[in-house]
């Protein structure tokens, strides 16, 4: 089964979700939950299965879709993807296991569904347009959750979140096009095949073109200062489940293109590109973190930190590096796992009070001292406090930037420092201090179904930050192999020198002995 | 005394001629049937068009296994041109056709379908069409064009409303001053070659070298003032909402789609060579028609209250974004152009039919149609499943993947970066987002508005028949399932457009 478990991956829960209109509306929440289980014991199955010593493409699936213009299904998963995958699986499972009453419960159920469907697709396909397809796709059902269940600005968020990012990936469908007719004017041939593009070696002026065109789609996902306007507007307006999908998954598709797409593929136009995107993400890091440190709303604290931590995340990709580009990656998981976890506990005291008004709170920590507790955790996971998840993404993406260039690291670490400035003012006002409200005083504490979300969360955070190797060394193999290939492909002395080189075997060999 | 004139029957070729005239044939018989027997049901006469259409389809295969093996056919005294842009139009053409009769099969009785010349007169509309993208004389395409025209402004008008009558006026009286274009551009060309065929003039004016270049610059202006009647380009194109707006919904689709086939049919006939010479004026032309058609009428799109309105200008819209095959000029452009309209036939004349299957009779005097966004608002509620599929042609419409619409998108703008007009493509994409705007528009009246109060479901699907539910189902799968026919439908279409030299 292993031969088609990535399409098993993708299709079961879209499979499950046309079965699930039949399904009666008080008994959907349980097939959801039963549903998503499978799911992501299908998913631990693949990591069961994923050979960590492999750094090319496991599981590779090839069928011809259109082949009279080189469009081909092809999946394959790496340690890159491979716990982007995972996260996605485990975050549909506790989003759906600790979804509160919601109107119509069955149409988000089979909603989140579908859009599980979309987000295990980007991450496996390896064909452009097939990657296309799933980026696209994923923006339907978001956009559905975010204006069907949102809050009172709901239709301008969800219509600014969609077009923006409709916009953006426009113009990358036109870098696809080009990138793909430069490859037919190459060998001949139409291919949209990822593989078959990283065999191609662009001239210089070529790379930056279309390292724009594609750094357009990918910057508005991530989102990049200045493009992120979109997202605080989602984030505030969304339902918690949707928050927490967003932060967690779908704001990742935009970093793991960078990897997957613009560095093998561009690697010249990348290092030209290095310090202008450098000093861009560093605006995002501190600019954003100043922004969150103004908010009103603990929802928009965590939206923006969650901005400013992806500053972090493209700040290590563009290091270039082995450390650089496994920090980012592994940061990117655990960013998933840090802000969905705030999310989801932002979304905890929303449903007891319906408002996310720091103000309105004080003195929680006494009223909920498990609640208090879980966020202390996350809170200081999400500064980037050592032994947890955050510090090890962190600290290796800071080391690699720092060989690039010691200024631009000591500048995204002070805004780490920020960073720990606002969260703990944030955690100030809701927790410490005297309870002031007359409604705070008999606020429950965490009920059941949210510590089944919360729980695993925190070992995550916890078992991760101690010890991280089981997931970094696969992401280690496959960066190696991704860096070893920019360094052979690149043209210009300066990539060349910036680029590390490796020297090991070619990594397109290893991905054929993969298959 | 003139001499007789002798012409052996074989080199007529009369079989190029059957595709055309079966329509005819099932036309006159709709019509002796009715002399029979009187005030038959509409059902009847839908099958017997049915019966027809697919018979013409049945000759089509024909001609394409002919020109499969023996490229393109001549004939009638080589007035005929059978090739495979011909062919493969025909089919588009006829298989819309076929989809569309259907849509008559209502639940609420209309005006016109209870006439037998409603579907006389759309039988020789549809051979009027096959003329006219079947030869490559000027003066036949007149005719195809007339014949077919004329019989489009009388079935608008039969759909018995004010804003039907109105809208029929309209159309006819730029349909007229399309026409007088027509022949005085078709004048110049003749003053100038001394011919009607297309291949004469063309290969005239390149033996000469476009020596009278002022002249033919008339020409070409008083013919794509003509066309740019007929495919709505911008600034031709104020008819096409109105039109839109009073003709029934399901008529309304078919405008978008068979007419305008036809149309880029001969204009591709027609500007081909042209594009091919390297004159720059016409290149520029055509650059600021297609830029100015596909922005402005997005953006007249964006700000419409009523859906039909919404969709005429989205077709104006997508005409405009085809209509950039026929300046790329590429063979990849113009099978970019036929596939897109395939696909294109499948999801707009499946959303036009969502719309059909709502209208209510008896709508207020003042009102042009009844399908404001409002009638949508909270439709997921009432009925999710008319809803979904809405949303699902919507979805093609903006070209989401993996929906029909994105693969002919993708196509194109393919078209446009191979051959080597980069902004166009950035254009062609940015375009895209801007129409994203609107379809999501309906999406969001649909599936996050709440309900307004007394519409049930019923109200929605009022016309909703078993025959107008299968159409709309195979117009869905068709959508969601493209992806597995792309394949097939590109090789085909490349193979005829190929050999066909364009």
């Amino acid at each position: 089964m292993f031969d088609h478990i990535l399409s098993i991956l993708i299709f079961f829960p879209a499979l499950a979700a046309m079965l699930a209109i039949v399904i009666d509306k008080d008994s959907i929440r349980s097939y959801g939950v039963a549903v998503s289980v499978v799911e992501f014991a299908l998913s631990l199955m693949l990591w069961f299965g994923f050979d960590s010593n492999v750094s090319g493409m496991q599981f590779m699936e090839h069928y011809a879709l259109v082949p009279a213009f080189g469009i081909n299904y092809i999946l394959g998963v790496d340690g890159i993807s491979l716990f982007i995958i995972i996260l996605a699986a485990f975050f549909t499972m506790i989003g759906i296991a600790s979804l509160t009453d919601t109107k119509n419960v069955k149409n988000m159920i089979i909603t989140l569904l579908m859009l599980q469907m979309t987000m295990v697709g980007v991450f496996a396909a390896l064909d452009a347009i097939l990657f296309y397809v799933f980026w696209e796709l994923s923006l339907v059902p978001m956009l559905y959750i975010i204006g069907a269940w949102g809050g009172p600005l709901r239709v301008y968020a969800s219509i600014k979140f969609f077009l923006y990012t409709f916009a953006g990936s426009l113009v990358m469908l036109v870098g696809m096009l080009f990138m793909a007719y430069f490859y037919y004017q190459a060998t001949g041939e139409w291919s949209f095949a990822l593989l078959d593009w990283y065999r191609l070696i662009l001239p210089e002026s070529y790379q930056f073109w279309l390292f724009l065109a594609f750094f357009f789609g990918f910057a508005i996902k991530v989102p990049m200062f200045p493009f992120h306007t979109w997202l605080p507007y989602a984030h505030g307006q969304a339902p918690t489940i949707g928050s927490v999908i967003l932060a967690a998954i779908l704001l990742k598709m935009g970093t793991y293109a960078f990897v997957r797409f613009s560095l093998p593929l561009f690697p010249d136009a990348s290092v030209y590109f290095m310090f202008p995107i450098a000093i861009i993400a560093i605006i995002m890091i501190i600019y954003t973190a100043m922004v969150a440190y103004a908010q009103e709303d603990v929802k928009q604290v965590v939206a923006y930190s969650s901005v400013s931590h992806m500053g972090v995340i493209v700040l290590g990709t563009f290091a270039m590096n082995v450390e650089g580009i496994s920090g980012s990656i592994f940061l990117m998981i655990a960013h998933g796992v840090v802000s969905g976890a705030l999310f989801l506990l932002v979304g905890v005291i929303y449903d007891r009070r319906h408002t996310k008004m720091m103000d309105q709170f004080g003195g929680l920590a006494s009223v909920m001292p498990r609640y208090a507790t879980i966020f202390g955790l996350m809170l200081m996971a999400s500064v980037g406090l050592p032994l947890t998840i955050n510090f090890v993404g962190e600290f290796l993406s800071l080391l690699g930037f720092y060989q690039q260039s010691h200024t631009l690291t000591l500048l995204a670490g002070i805004a780490i420092i920020v960073g720990a400035i606002y969260m703990l003012s944030a955690y100030k006002k809701m927790f410490f201090g005297e309870v002031t409200i007359e409604e705070n005083k008999n606020l429950p504490d965490i009920n059941k179904r949210e510590l089944i979300a919360l729980i695993p969360l925190s070992i995550i955070t916890i078992w991760l930050g101690v010890y991280p190797k089981p997931v970094l060394e696969p992401i280690n193999n496959s960066v190696e192999a991704v860096v070893q290939l920019m360094h052979d492909k690149s043209i210009t002395e300066e990539a060349k020198s910036r680029i590390p080189n490796l020297k090991l075997e070619d990594p397109r060999t290893s991905a054929q002995e993969a298959n | 005394m003139l001499e007789p004139v002798n012409v052996s029957l074989e080199s007529l070729n009369l079989m190029t001629l059957a595709p055309m005239l079966i329509p005819i044939v099932g036309a006159l018989l709709i019509l002796v049937v009715d002399l029979f027997k009187a005030n038959q049901h509409k059902s009847l006469y839908v099958m017997l068009s049915i019966i027809f259409l697919a018979m013409d389809f049945g000759a089509l295969l024909e001609s394409a296994g002919m020109f499969a093996e023996g490229g393109t056919m001549m004939g009638v005294f080589d007035v005929m041109l059978i090739d495979g842009l011909a062919i493969v139009s025909q089919f588009i053409i006829v298989g819309a056709s076929m989809l569309f009769i259907p849509l008559a099969l209502t639940h609420s009785r209309f005006h016109e379908f209870s006439y037998p010349e409603f579907f006389a007169l759309f039988l020789f509309m549809i051979s009027g069409f096959q003329f006219m993208v079947a030869t490559d004389n000027l003066i036949l395409i007149f005719v195809g064009l007339e014949t077919a025209s004329l019989a489009l402004y009388t079935l608008i008008a039969l759909h018995n409303r004010d804003k039907s009558f109105e809208a029929a006026v309209k159309y006819f009286t730029m349909g007229a001053l399309a026409a007088g274009f027509y022949s005085f551009g078709a004048m110049v060309f003749y003053a100038l070659t001394g011919s009607v065929e297309i291949n004469q003039i063309a290969s005239v004016l390149e033996a000469n070298n476009y020596a009278d270049i002022g002249y033919v610059l008339v020409g070409v202006v008083f013919m794509l003032a003509s066309f740019g009647f007929k495919l709505s380009l911008v600034p031709f194109h104020t008819w096409a909402p109105d039109v839109y707006e009073g003709a029934s919904a399901s008529m309304a689709g078919y405008m978008s789609i068979v007419p305008k086939i036809a149309a880029f049919i001969v204009v591709m006939r027609l500007f081909e060579f042209m594009v091919h010479s390297g004159i720059v004026w016409l290149e520029t032309i055509l650059y600021v028609f297609i830029v100015i058609t596909m922005t402005i009428a997005n953006i007249w799109a964006l700000v419409q209250t009523d859906v039909k309105r919404m969709l005429a200008y989205s077709s104006i819209s997508h005409a405009g974004f085809v209509m950039a095959a026929v300046m790329i000029g590429t063979t990849q452009a113009n099978s970019a152009l036929l596939m897109y309209w395939v696909l294109f036939a499948f999801t707009n004349l499946g959303s036009f039919s969502m719309l059909w299957i709502s209208r209510e009779k008896g709508l207020e005097a003042h009102k042009g149609s009844d399908h404001s966004y409002d009638k949508f608002a909270g439709l997921i509620k009432t009925s999710p499943f008319a809803a979904t599929i809405m949303a699902l042609f919507m979805l093609s419409l903006a070209g989401i993947p993996p929906f029909a619409l994105f693969w002919g998108k993708l196509y194109m703008i393919s078209s446009a970066v191979n051959g080597g007009y980069t902004i166009l493509a950035l254009i062609m994409a940015l375009n895209s987002a801007i129409a994203g705007y609107y379809y999501l528009k309906l999406i969001i009246y649909m599936f996050m508005k709440e309900p307004v109060i007394g519409k049930d479901g019923h109200v929605y699907a009022i016309n909703s028949t078993l025959s107008l539910q299968t159409i709309i189902g195979f117009a869905a799968i068709a959508t969601i399932f493209a992806f597995l026919f792309v394949n097939p439908l590109l090789e085909f279409i490349t193979a005829f457009v190929y050999n066909s030299g364009y």
